[in-house]
């Protein structure tokens, strides 16, 4: 056939006038759902990557010295169980490092909650130490926390991956909800061009009967119908993609703009997407062309298979 | 009786839309390649149901219907698809596509079968030109009177040279003189080879024919009424043999 006129209007028919529209809804949906999945999977590996192989034992502060003592800049009120905590430490097998947060560190660490007018010297700020664990090492946590206490008594452990699990667990039900809506969105557009089709099978029936009468193959009259659904789905996928895009922008500069909030939104994930993740957006029109296309082809192959 | 088998052959054949009553009953008949049969009858008898199962617009419900000496029982949807492409249809409302040009209308079928444009382009001005509406080839349909949109339903129903040509009351839109015009028409492309069935419900026009005739009575077929009831259409028969000059 022939870049001719289509022999079948199937974009004169009023129930396509919405069509890209619709599709453009979807597509504006379906990517921000995707957007914030891709974010939702750096975020995660990012935490599982710098969380899932460390902890922090934490031993109790020393007593608070006399008044009338000289201020000692250095102070190291707990040096005995430091140093057999570490030790401990450093001698059980799994584990590859255990070290000290310096005074700095704590100082950074308690500077969002209590400014920088106080430093770790005002306070009875307890020890901590960080520790790392080799690749795929699983200490006996129970075991250590008694030798631990045993060698330096009322130390704590902090495992990261309790709390880390629990992040996890949120932030896959969160991702896992988005794909759901991703999947649903599919499903909206395939049923809408469903009915689109069907509703343009009925206003043309004469003229797809009279193309059948004729001698035209199923294909062919199908191809009219996916030639515009997949124009129709094109059109509206950009547009919704143009709006996504914007949106995602001010997102990301709204995310910006809340950086006076300081660390305490350090967990939120950035809407910060990389350039991977725009070409997928960018890939969302295509696809919801190709949908719209190939759903009005099988609807019209499976309509006309009534006809003798 | 011919060698050839027969371009259409119906054996008992009954039809029923739906689980509806049946609107043909026990028809059989045999057309012979290069015949010009008349079908008649009253409204309701029947007429458009037959010629539905000779163009394949529909399958018999009872009975064996073969096409171009091919039992269609037999047949798939797929097989069929090549046999469509050997019959023209004048339909009795034209069936004219509103937004496609007079030419682009004319030369669906050779495109539907795959002609090259520069082939095509040629028959179809010149089939146009036959029915003079060679100064209407971007006219849309419905910019059309009645009678030039009759012309470009017939020129596209014999544009591909069909065997057979199938026209459902293509004169009962028209005034008695352009009737016996199209009727000229249709005797010229009979001389070349075109099996013809012409329904009409104008029993003169096919009485002055001399041509065969079928007729429907209440979904059978039966002997056709005597001539004084065939009713008698304006202009004289010899009137048939004057050349075709399409005018409105």
């Amino acid at each position: 056939m022939t870049g001719r006129a289509l022999a079948i209007p199937f974009d004169r028919g009023g129930a396509t006038r919405f069509l890209p529209w619709l599709v453009a809804l979807m597509v504006f949906l379906a990517s921000l759902s995707l957007a914030a999945v891709m974010t939702l999977q750096r975020a995660l590996s990012g935490w599982d990557a710098s969380l899932a192989g460390t902890m922090t034992v934490e031993l109790p502060p020393a007593p608070s010295p006399p008044v009338n003592a000289s201020p000692n800049k250095n102070p190291a009120p707990n040096d005995g169980n430091l140093a057999a905590a570490l030790a401990l430490l450093r001698a059980t097998p799994g584990i590859a490092a255990a070290e000290p947060l310096t005074r700095d560190a704590v100082s950074t660490l308690i500077a969002p909650f209590l400014g920088n007018t106080l430093t770790p010297d005002d306070l009875d700020l307890p020890i901590l130490i960080d520790v790392r664990f080799e690749r795929g090492a699983e200490p006996d946590l129970a075991d250590l926390k008694a030798r631990l206490d045993a060698a330096s008594p009322g130390a704590i452990i902090d495992d990261h991956r309790l709390w880390l699990g629990r992040l996890l667990v949120f932030a896959r039900s969160v991702e896992i909800t988005a794909l759901l809506i991703l999947a649903l969105i599919g499903v909206v557009a395939v049923l809408t061009v469903m009915f689109v089709t069907r509703t343009g099978l009925l206003v043309h029936r004469e003229a797809i009967e009279l193309l059948h009468l004729m001698g035209a193959r199923d294909g062919y009259i199908a191809h009219q119908f996916e030639r515009e659904a997949l124009r129709l789905g094109l059109v509206g996928g950009v547009a919704g993609l143009l709006l996504s895009g914007l949106t995602l922008l001010a997102l990301g500069h709204a995310a910006g703009a809340s950086a006076f909030l300081g660390d305490a939104v350090n967990l939120i994930p950035a809407l910060h997407l990389k350039g991977w993740n725009w070409a997928v957006l960018a890939g969302l029109p295509l696809a919801a062309g190709l949908v719209a296309g190939l759903t009005a082809r099988l609807t019209v192959l499976a309509t006309l298979l009534r006809l003798p | 009786m011919s060698s050839f088998p027969a371009m259409v052959r119906f054996e008992n054949v009954g039809m029923r839309y739906g689980r509806g009553p049946e609107v043909l009953r026990d028809i059989s008949l045999s057309l012979e390649p290069g015949s010009f049969h008349f079908l008649s009858g009253p409204s309701g008898a029947g007429k458009t149901s037959l010629l539905r199962l000779i163009y394949l617009a529909e399958r018999p419900s009872r009975g064996l219907i073969s096409l171009f000496g091919k039992d269609l029982s037999g047949l798939s949807r797929r097989e069929l698809t090549p046999l469509r492409r050997k019959i023209g249809i004048v339909f009795q409302d034209f069936r004219l596509i509103p937004h496609l040009s007079a030419f682009d209308n004319v030369a669906l079928p050779l495109r539907l079968a795959g002609s090259p444009e520069s082939k095509l382009r040629d028959n179809v001005r010149e089939l146009l030109e036959w029915v003079g509406l060679a100064d209407k080839l971007e006219a849309r349909p419905p910019t059309l009177s009645g009678g030039e949109q009759q012309r470009i339903a017939i020129a596209r129903a014999v544009v591909a040279r069909p065997s057979l040509l199938i026209a459902d009351e293509p004169t009962g839109n028209v005034d008695d003189a352009m009737a016996l015009r199209l009727l000229h028409l249709f005797e010229q492309m009979n001389k070349l080879g075109t099996t013809l069935v012409i329904a009409t419900h104008n029993a003169g026009l096919a009485a002055q024919s001399g041509r065969k005739l079928l007729h429907l009575e209440n979904g059978e077929l039966a002997p056709p009424p005597p001539p004084a009831k065939a009713g008698q259409i304006k202009g004289q028969a010899g009137q048939i043999n004057e050349p075709l000059r399409v005018a409105e």
